[in-house]
Protein backbone atom coordinates (compact mmCIF):
# COMPACT_ATOMS: atom_id res chain seq x y z
CA UNK A 1 0.00 0.00 0.00
CA UNK A 2 1.41 3.49 -0.85
CA UNK A 3 0.33 6.51 -0.88
CA UNK A 4 0.77 9.30 -3.63
CA UNK A 5 0.70 13.34 -3.35
CA UNK A 6 1.00 15.56 -6.17
CA UNK A 7 1.15 19.30 -5.69
CA UNK A 8 -0.92 19.12 -2.81
CA UNK A 9 -1.81 22.44 -0.80
CA UNK A 10 -3.93 24.05 1.56
CA UNK A 11 -4.20 27.23 3.76
CA UNK A 12 -0.57 28.40 4.13
CA UNK A 13 1.31 25.29 2.91
CA UNK A 14 3.69 25.62 -0.27
CA UNK A 15 2.56 23.45 -3.05
CA UNK A 16 4.63 19.42 -3.09
CA UNK A 17 5.04 15.88 -4.21
CA UNK A 18 5.90 13.37 -2.06
CA UNK A 19 5.34 9.57 -1.98
CA UNK A 20 4.98 7.36 0.98
CA UNK A 21 5.42 3.42 0.18
CA UNK A 22 4.59 0.36 1.53
CA UNK A 23 5.25 -0.34 5.18
CA UNK A 24 7.15 3.33 5.16
CA UNK A 25 7.23 5.55 8.35
CA UNK A 26 8.10 9.35 7.58
CA UNK A 27 8.02 11.71 10.55
CA UNK A 28 6.44 15.06 10.14
CA UNK A 29 8.37 17.55 11.71
CA UNK A 30 9.13 21.39 12.42
CA UNK A 31 8.13 23.61 14.73
CA UNK A 32 4.24 24.83 16.29
CA UNK A 33 2.28 26.46 14.17
CA UNK A 34 4.79 25.54 10.79
CA UNK A 35 1.44 23.60 9.27
CA UNK A 36 1.97 20.23 10.09
CA UNK A 37 -1.47 19.84 11.10
CA UNK A 38 -2.66 21.62 8.16
CA UNK A 39 -0.68 19.00 5.97
CA UNK A 40 -2.15 15.85 7.99
CA UNK A 41 -5.77 17.48 7.65
CA UNK A 42 -5.63 18.38 3.91
CA UNK A 43 -4.08 14.72 3.28
CA UNK A 44 -7.51 13.76 5.28
CA UNK A 45 -9.49 16.10 2.76
CA UNK A 46 -11.04 17.50 6.35
CA UNK A 47 -9.71 21.14 5.21
CA UNK A 48 -10.42 22.68 1.40
CA UNK A 49 -7.27 21.70 -0.59
CA UNK A 50 -5.64 21.38 -4.32
CA UNK A 51 -3.69 18.87 -5.77
CA UNK A 52 -3.96 14.77 -6.17
CA UNK A 53 -3.68 12.10 -3.53
CA UNK A 54 -4.09 8.22 -4.27
CA UNK A 55 -3.73 5.40 -2.28
CA UNK A 56 -2.48 2.08 -3.88
CA UNK A 57 -3.44 4.21 -7.34
CA UNK A 58 -6.98 4.73 -6.59
CA UNK A 59 -7.29 8.56 -6.62
CA UNK A 60 -8.89 10.45 -4.07
CA UNK A 61 -11.37 12.75 -6.23
CA UNK A 62 -12.93 9.48 -7.83
CA UNK A 63 -14.59 8.76 -4.43
CA UNK A 64 -16.46 10.62 -1.91
CA UNK A 65 -14.93 12.25 1.40
CA UNK A 66 -15.93 9.48 4.18
CA UNK A 67 -14.82 6.95 1.46
CA UNK A 68 -11.11 8.31 1.28
CA UNK A 69 -11.59 8.61 5.09
CA UNK A 70 -12.48 5.30 5.70
CA UNK A 71 -9.03 4.05 3.68
CA UNK A 72 -7.25 6.62 5.22
CA UNK A 73 -6.88 6.43 9.25
CA UNK A 74 -6.89 10.12 10.57
CA UNK A 75 -6.06 10.88 14.53
CA UNK A 76 -6.13 14.33 15.34
CA UNK A 77 -4.19 15.63 18.62
CA UNK A 78 -7.19 16.07 20.29
CA UNK A 79 -9.66 13.08 20.54
CA UNK A 80 -13.31 13.79 19.92
CA UNK A 81 -16.28 12.04 21.68
CA UNK A 82 -19.68 12.00 20.71
CA UNK A 83 -21.30 9.88 23.13
CA UNK A 84 -21.06 9.75 27.03
CA UNK A 85 -19.60 6.49 27.60
CA UNK A 86 -16.29 4.88 25.92
CA UNK A 87 -18.18 1.59 24.68
CA UNK A 88 -20.31 3.66 22.48
CA UNK A 89 -17.99 4.88 20.46
CA UNK A 90 -16.75 0.89 19.07
CA UNK A 91 -19.58 -0.77 17.37
CA UNK A 92 -17.45 -3.69 16.93
CA UNK A 93 -16.48 -4.64 20.72
CA UNK A 94 -14.80 -7.72 19.06
CA UNK A 95 -12.81 -6.17 17.16
CA UNK A 96 -11.59 -3.83 19.20
CA UNK A 97 -10.16 -5.74 22.54
CA UNK A 98 -7.22 -6.81 21.19
CA UNK A 99 -6.34 -3.87 19.98
CA UNK A 100 -7.36 -1.93 23.18
CA UNK A 101 -5.99 -5.14 25.32
CA UNK A 102 -2.37 -4.64 23.40
CA UNK A 103 -2.59 -0.46 24.71
CA UNK A 104 -2.61 -1.29 28.30
CA UNK A 105 -6.72 -1.44 28.88
CA UNK A 106 -9.10 -3.96 30.56
CA UNK A 107 -12.22 -4.33 28.41
CA UNK A 108 -14.13 -3.05 31.46
CA UNK A 109 -12.88 0.46 30.04
CA UNK A 110 -16.07 0.28 27.48
CA UNK A 111 -17.94 1.46 30.46
CA UNK A 112 -15.80 4.20 31.12
CA UNK A 113 -17.49 7.82 30.71
CA UNK A 114 -15.36 9.79 28.63
CA UNK A 115 -15.62 12.55 30.65
CA UNK A 116 -13.11 11.08 33.09
CA UNK A 117 -10.32 9.93 30.75
CA UNK A 118 -7.09 11.43 31.44
CA UNK A 119 -6.12 13.02 28.00
CA UNK A 120 -3.58 10.10 27.59
CA UNK A 121 -5.97 7.70 27.95
CA UNK A 122 -8.43 9.39 25.42
CA UNK A 123 -5.43 9.52 22.73
CA UNK A 124 -4.77 5.64 22.96
CA UNK A 125 -8.37 5.09 22.92
CA UNK A 126 -9.18 7.53 19.98
CA UNK A 127 -5.80 5.57 18.24
CA UNK A 128 -7.94 2.22 19.16
CA UNK A 129 -10.94 3.35 17.74
CA UNK A 130 -9.28 4.41 14.47
CA UNK A 131 -7.00 0.79 14.17
CA UNK A 132 -10.37 -1.15 14.28
CA UNK A 133 -11.35 0.29 11.01
CA UNK A 134 -8.09 -1.22 9.72
CA UNK A 135 -7.67 1.57 7.61
CA UNK A 136 -4.62 1.52 4.91
CA UNK A 137 -2.59 4.46 6.16
CA UNK A 138 -2.31 6.02 8.67
CA UNK A 139 -1.89 10.01 9.41
CA UNK A 140 -1.14 10.11 12.75
CA UNK A 141 -0.87 13.62 14.79
CA UNK A 142 1.02 13.67 18.22
CA UNK A 143 -0.59 10.21 19.00
CA UNK A 144 1.92 9.96 22.02
CA UNK A 145 2.05 13.72 22.81
CA UNK A 146 0.44 12.99 26.63
CA UNK A 147 1.10 9.41 27.54
CA UNK A 148 3.40 7.78 29.66
CA UNK A 149 6.54 6.04 28.70
CA UNK A 150 5.11 3.12 28.89
CA UNK A 151 1.99 3.93 27.05
CA UNK A 152 3.95 5.08 24.73
CA UNK A 153 5.99 1.72 23.99
CA UNK A 154 2.89 0.46 23.98
CA UNK A 155 1.59 2.69 21.06
CA UNK A 156 5.01 1.83 18.96
CA UNK A 157 4.39 -1.53 19.24
CA UNK A 158 1.03 -1.38 17.51
CA UNK A 159 2.56 1.26 14.73
CA UNK A 160 5.72 -1.34 14.10
CA UNK A 161 2.69 -4.29 13.57
CA UNK A 162 1.20 -2.00 11.18
CA UNK A 163 4.33 -1.40 9.43
CA UNK A 164 5.46 -4.91 9.58
CA UNK A 165 1.92 -5.68 7.54
CA UNK A 166 2.64 -2.97 4.81
CA UNK A 167 0.24 -0.02 5.96
CA UNK A 168 2.38 3.26 5.29
CA UNK A 169 2.22 5.77 8.20
CA UNK A 170 2.71 9.43 8.61
CA UNK A 171 3.35 10.66 11.94
CA UNK A 172 3.04 13.98 13.20
CA UNK A 173 5.86 14.27 16.39
CA UNK A 174 7.89 16.52 18.43
CA UNK A 175 9.75 13.68 20.16
CA UNK A 176 13.26 13.04 18.18
CA UNK A 177 13.99 9.77 19.50
CA UNK A 178 10.30 8.85 18.47
CA UNK A 179 11.10 10.12 15.11
CA UNK A 180 14.31 7.71 14.64
CA UNK A 181 13.13 4.82 16.50
CA UNK A 182 10.59 4.70 13.86
CA UNK A 183 10.93 6.61 10.47
CA UNK A 184 14.19 6.61 8.07
CA UNK A 185 12.88 9.64 6.48
CA UNK A 186 10.93 12.96 7.60
CA UNK A 187 9.12 15.72 6.08
CA UNK A 188 10.24 19.09 7.75
CA UNK A 189 8.19 21.47 7.50
CA UNK A 190 8.92 25.25 8.30
CA UNK A 191 6.83 28.14 7.76
CA UNK A 192 4.19 26.38 5.16
CA UNK A 193 7.37 25.31 2.63
CA UNK A 194 7.87 21.23 3.19
CA UNK A 195 11.31 19.90 2.61
CA UNK A 196 12.88 16.01 2.52
CA UNK A 197 14.98 15.29 5.35
CA UNK A 198 15.82 12.67 8.14
CA UNK A 199 14.49 12.60 11.16
CA UNK B 1 -71.83 45.16 19.67
CA UNK B 2 -69.03 47.97 18.50
CA UNK B 3 -65.86 48.57 19.91
CA UNK B 4 -65.01 51.29 22.49
CA UNK B 5 -62.90 54.48 20.71
CA UNK B 6 -59.83 55.09 22.54
CA UNK B 7 -59.28 58.80 22.58
CA UNK B 8 -55.24 60.31 22.34
CA UNK B 9 -56.12 61.21 26.02
CA UNK B 10 -56.34 57.35 26.54
CA UNK B 11 -53.08 56.78 24.80
CA UNK B 12 -51.68 59.49 27.04
CA UNK B 13 -52.93 58.00 30.57
CA UNK B 14 -51.60 54.47 29.32
CA UNK B 15 -48.33 55.57 28.19
CA UNK B 16 -48.08 57.31 31.42
CA UNK B 17 -47.51 53.20 32.62
CA UNK B 18 -44.34 53.70 30.36
CA UNK B 19 -43.03 56.43 33.47
CA UNK B 20 -42.85 53.38 36.25
CA UNK B 21 -40.43 51.65 33.90
CA UNK B 22 -38.67 54.62 33.17
CA UNK B 23 -38.73 55.50 37.44
CA UNK B 24 -37.39 51.81 38.09
CA UNK B 25 -34.59 51.89 35.67
CA UNK B 26 -33.33 55.69 37.34
CA UNK B 27 -34.26 53.95 40.84
CA UNK B 28 -32.01 51.28 40.28
CA UNK B 29 -29.18 52.79 37.79
CA UNK B 30 -29.94 50.24 35.21
CA UNK B 31 -28.70 52.27 32.75
CA UNK B 32 -32.11 51.53 30.00
CA UNK B 33 -33.54 54.91 29.81
CA UNK B 34 -31.85 55.42 26.32
CA UNK B 35 -32.87 52.16 25.66
CA UNK B 36 -36.52 52.53 26.72
CA UNK B 37 -37.30 55.86 24.93
CA UNK B 38 -36.06 54.15 21.65
CA UNK B 39 -38.02 51.35 22.51
CA UNK B 40 -41.44 53.18 23.25
CA UNK B 41 -40.81 55.86 20.11
CA UNK B 42 -40.48 52.97 17.61
CA UNK B 43 -43.55 51.41 18.64
CA UNK B 44 -45.33 54.46 18.30
CA UNK B 45 -43.83 55.34 15.52
CA UNK B 46 -44.00 52.12 13.83
CA UNK B 47 -47.68 51.46 14.60
CA UNK B 48 -48.52 54.72 13.66
CA UNK B 49 -47.33 54.38 10.19
CA UNK B 50 -48.87 50.55 10.41
CA UNK B 51 -52.14 52.26 10.28
CA UNK B 52 -51.56 54.36 7.65
CA UNK B 53 -50.17 51.36 5.20
CA UNK B 54 -53.04 49.31 6.47
CA UNK B 55 -55.81 52.16 5.93
CA UNK B 56 -54.29 52.12 2.18
CA UNK B 57 -54.12 48.50 1.15
CA UNK B 58 -57.77 47.72 2.51
CA UNK B 59 -59.06 51.05 0.54
CA UNK B 60 -57.13 49.66 -2.76
CA UNK B 61 -57.57 45.90 -2.20
CA UNK B 62 -54.51 45.41 -5.30
CA UNK B 63 -53.25 42.18 -5.11
CA UNK B 64 -49.77 43.71 -5.75
CA UNK B 65 -49.56 46.47 -3.34
CA UNK B 66 -50.69 43.57 -0.94
CA UNK B 67 -47.81 41.14 -2.40
CA UNK B 68 -45.11 44.25 -1.71
CA UNK B 69 -46.33 44.97 1.44
CA UNK B 70 -46.00 40.95 2.04
CA UNK B 71 -42.43 40.87 0.73
CA UNK B 72 -41.12 43.93 2.67
CA UNK B 73 -42.52 42.40 5.86
CA UNK B 74 -40.96 38.97 5.10
CA UNK B 75 -37.69 41.29 4.47
CA UNK B 76 -37.68 42.87 8.10
CA UNK B 77 -38.71 39.46 8.98
CA UNK B 78 -35.65 37.77 7.43
CA UNK B 79 -33.06 40.23 8.70
CA UNK B 80 -34.19 40.11 12.66
CA UNK B 81 -34.32 36.55 12.04
CA UNK B 82 -29.96 36.48 11.76
CA UNK B 83 -29.39 39.97 13.91
CA UNK B 84 -29.02 37.96 16.87
CA UNK B 85 -27.49 35.01 15.56
CA UNK B 86 -23.36 35.09 17.46
CA UNK B 87 -21.84 33.47 14.47
CA UNK B 88 -23.52 34.79 11.21
CA UNK B 89 -22.67 33.01 7.41
CA UNK B 90 -20.46 35.07 5.78
CA UNK B 91 -21.68 37.21 2.66
CA UNK B 92 -25.00 37.33 1.48
CA UNK B 93 -25.42 33.45 3.17
CA UNK B 94 -26.28 34.94 6.44
CA UNK B 95 -29.25 37.24 5.18
CA UNK B 96 -30.18 34.97 3.06
CA UNK B 97 -30.62 31.57 4.49
CA UNK B 98 -32.71 33.61 7.35
CA UNK B 99 -35.19 35.62 4.53
CA UNK B 100 -35.60 32.59 2.14
CA UNK B 101 -36.69 30.44 5.03
CA UNK B 102 -39.10 32.93 6.32
CA UNK B 103 -40.30 33.73 3.03
CA UNK B 104 -41.30 29.74 1.98
CA UNK B 105 -43.01 29.35 5.50
CA UNK B 106 -45.14 32.25 5.46
CA UNK B 107 -45.98 31.85 1.41
CA UNK B 108 -47.28 28.41 2.22
CA UNK B 109 -49.02 29.04 5.21
CA UNK B 110 -50.26 32.10 4.35
CA UNK B 111 -51.51 30.82 1.12
CA UNK B 112 -53.32 27.68 2.09
CA UNK B 113 -54.96 29.23 5.36
CA UNK B 114 -55.95 31.97 2.80
CA UNK B 115 -57.44 29.69 0.40
CA UNK B 116 -59.01 26.49 2.35
CA UNK B 117 -60.29 28.08 5.71
CA UNK B 118 -60.61 31.75 5.28
CA UNK B 119 -61.29 32.10 2.16
CA UNK B 120 -61.85 35.93 2.08
CA UNK B 121 -63.23 37.66 -1.33
CA UNK B 122 -60.81 38.03 -3.29
CA UNK B 123 -58.49 35.70 -1.26
CA UNK B 124 -55.51 37.78 -1.41
CA UNK B 125 -57.64 40.95 0.90
CA UNK B 126 -54.95 42.76 2.61
CA UNK B 127 -57.25 42.78 5.92
CA UNK B 128 -57.24 38.86 6.14
CA UNK B 129 -53.71 38.60 4.20
CA UNK B 130 -51.51 41.30 6.30
CA UNK B 131 -52.45 40.77 9.70
CA UNK B 132 -52.15 37.00 9.33
CA UNK B 133 -48.50 37.48 8.05
CA UNK B 134 -47.22 39.43 10.41
CA UNK B 135 -48.43 36.76 13.42
CA UNK B 136 -46.53 33.83 11.48
CA UNK B 137 -43.72 35.96 10.33
CA UNK B 138 -42.87 37.23 14.00
CA UNK B 139 -43.30 33.25 15.39
CA UNK B 140 -41.59 32.00 12.62
CA UNK B 141 -38.32 34.73 12.87
CA UNK B 142 -37.76 33.52 16.26
CA UNK B 143 -37.71 30.06 15.44
CA UNK B 144 -36.07 30.66 12.77
CA UNK B 145 -33.63 32.84 14.63
CA UNK B 146 -33.07 30.45 17.49
CA UNK B 147 -32.33 27.07 15.42
CA UNK B 148 -29.51 29.10 13.58
CA UNK B 149 -28.09 30.64 16.06
CA UNK B 150 -28.06 26.86 18.36
CA UNK B 151 -27.31 25.32 14.34
CA UNK B 152 -23.78 27.44 13.76
CA UNK B 153 -23.07 27.74 18.08
CA UNK B 154 -23.22 23.95 18.56
CA UNK B 155 -21.07 23.02 15.28
CA UNK B 156 -18.31 25.37 16.40
CA UNK B 157 -18.35 24.19 20.06
CA UNK B 158 -18.92 20.22 19.07
CA UNK B 159 -15.76 20.37 15.85
CA UNK B 160 -13.52 18.46 17.01
CA UNK B 161 -16.39 15.53 18.14
CA UNK B 162 -17.83 16.09 14.65
CA UNK B 163 -14.58 15.86 12.64
CA UNK B 164 -13.25 12.54 14.71
CA UNK B 165 -16.31 11.00 13.46
CA UNK B 166 -16.11 12.17 9.84
CA UNK B 167 -12.30 11.03 10.04
CA UNK B 168 -13.79 7.52 10.87
CA UNK B 169 -15.46 7.99 7.22
CA UNK B 170 -18.98 9.02 8.53
CA UNK B 171 -20.96 11.52 6.92
CA UNK B 172 -21.49 15.07 7.27
CA UNK B 173 -24.76 14.16 7.75
CA UNK B 174 -24.25 11.62 9.87
CA UNK B 175 -21.73 13.65 12.39
CA UNK B 176 -24.39 16.71 12.71
CA UNK B 177 -27.07 14.69 13.09
CA UNK B 178 -27.17 15.90 17.27
CA UNK B 179 -26.14 19.25 15.97
CA UNK B 180 -29.45 19.34 13.44
CA UNK B 181 -31.54 17.83 16.09
CA UNK B 182 -30.25 20.62 18.92
CA UNK B 183 -30.93 23.48 16.84
CA UNK B 184 -34.16 22.25 15.71
CA UNK B 185 -35.65 21.48 19.13
CA UNK B 186 -34.55 25.00 20.22
CA UNK B 187 -36.47 26.40 17.52
CA UNK B 188 -39.63 24.72 17.94
CA UNK B 189 -39.76 24.41 21.74
CA UNK B 190 -41.01 28.20 22.21
CA UNK B 191 -44.04 27.16 19.32
CA UNK B 192 -44.79 24.03 21.54
CA UNK B 193 -44.68 26.03 24.91
CA UNK B 194 -46.74 28.97 23.68
CA UNK B 195 -49.14 26.58 22.85
CA UNK B 196 -49.65 24.88 26.13
CA UNK B 197 -49.64 27.75 27.23
CA UNK B 198 -52.95 29.41 25.70
CA UNK B 199 -55.65 29.62 27.61
CA UNK B 200 -54.25 29.26 30.57
CA UNK B 201 -51.39 31.12 31.46
CA UNK B 202 -52.16 33.40 28.82
CA UNK B 203 -54.77 34.91 27.11
CA UNK B 204 -53.12 35.95 23.58
CA UNK B 205 -53.05 39.27 22.57
CA UNK B 206 -54.87 38.75 18.97
CA UNK B 207 -57.67 37.04 20.88
CA UNK B 208 -57.88 39.86 23.52
CA UNK B 209 -58.25 42.89 20.62
CA UNK B 210 -61.03 40.89 18.94
CA UNK B 211 -63.09 40.52 22.23
CA UNK B 212 -62.75 44.04 22.97
CA UNK B 213 -63.49 44.67 19.11
CA UNK B 214 -66.92 43.09 19.77
CA UNK B 215 -66.42 39.41 18.40
CA UNK B 216 -68.10 36.58 20.51
CA UNK B 217 -65.29 34.30 22.73
CA UNK B 218 -66.19 31.66 20.46
CA UNK B 219 -65.77 33.39 17.06
CA UNK B 220 -62.07 35.21 18.74
CA UNK B 221 -61.23 31.25 20.19
CA UNK B 222 -61.89 29.78 16.55
CA UNK B 223 -59.78 32.71 15.44
CA UNK B 224 -57.00 32.29 17.95
CA UNK B 225 -57.03 28.43 17.20
CA UNK B 226 -56.85 29.11 13.40
CA UNK B 227 -53.42 31.22 14.27
CA UNK B 228 -52.09 29.39 16.24
CA UNK B 229 -52.06 26.16 13.97
CA UNK B 230 -50.66 28.62 11.51
CA UNK B 231 -48.15 29.65 13.75
CA UNK B 232 -47.11 26.02 14.54
CA UNK B 233 -46.98 25.08 11.13
CA UNK B 234 -45.08 27.87 9.79
CA UNK B 235 -42.63 27.95 12.57
CA UNK B 236 -42.18 24.81 11.67
CA UNK B 237 -41.46 24.60 8.27
CA UNK B 238 -39.17 27.94 8.50
CA UNK B 239 -36.98 26.30 10.89
CA UNK B 240 -36.99 23.18 8.99
CA UNK B 241 -35.77 24.94 5.98
CA UNK B 242 -33.04 27.06 7.95
CA UNK B 243 -31.29 24.34 10.07
CA UNK B 244 -31.24 22.52 6.98
CA UNK B 245 -29.77 24.95 4.62
CA UNK B 246 -27.42 26.44 7.66
CA UNK B 247 -26.08 22.66 7.65
CA UNK B 248 -25.91 22.28 3.70
CA UNK B 249 -23.72 25.58 4.13
CA UNK B 250 -22.00 25.04 7.35
CA UNK B 251 -20.70 21.66 5.15
CA UNK B 252 -19.50 20.69 1.41
CA UNK B 253 -19.67 18.22 -0.95
CA UNK B 254 -16.72 16.71 0.12
CA UNK B 255 -18.33 15.90 3.37
CA UNK B 256 -16.11 18.61 5.54
CA UNK B 257 -17.19 21.27 7.95
CA UNK B 258 -17.07 24.64 6.84
CA UNK B 259 -16.75 26.72 10.21
CA UNK B 260 -14.54 28.92 7.46
CA UNK B 261 -17.93 30.30 6.13
CA UNK B 262 -19.03 31.69 9.67
CA UNK B 263 -18.21 34.87 11.04
CA UNK B 264 -16.25 35.54 14.04
CA UNK B 265 -18.16 35.60 16.76
CA UNK B 266 -20.04 38.54 18.25
CA UNK B 267 -17.91 39.55 21.25
CA UNK B 268 -20.76 41.88 22.96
Amino acid sequence: MSLRLRGLTARGLAPFDFELGSGECVAVMGPSGSGKSVLLRAIADLDPNEGTAALDGEDRAAMTGPDWRRRIGYLAPVPGWWADRVGAHFPDREAARPIIEALGFETGAFDWPVARLSTGEGQRLALARMLVGAPKALLLDEPTGAVDEASRDAVEVLLKARLASGVPILIVTHDSEQARRLAKRALKIDKGAVHEGHP
Amino acid sequence: MNPIALSNLDLALAAGLVLVHAALSLALSLGLGRQLIIAVSRMVIQLALLGLVLQFLFETVSPWLTLLAALVMIGFAGHEAVARIGRKFRGAWGHGIGTVSVLVAAMLIISYALTTQIQPDPWYHPRYAIPLLGMVLGNTLTGVSLGLNTLTATAARERVAIEAQLALGATIWRAMRPTLREAMRSGLIPIINAMVATGLIAIPGMMTGQILAGASPETAIRYQMLVMFMIAGGTGIGVFAAVYAGTWRLTDARHRLRLDRLAEARTD
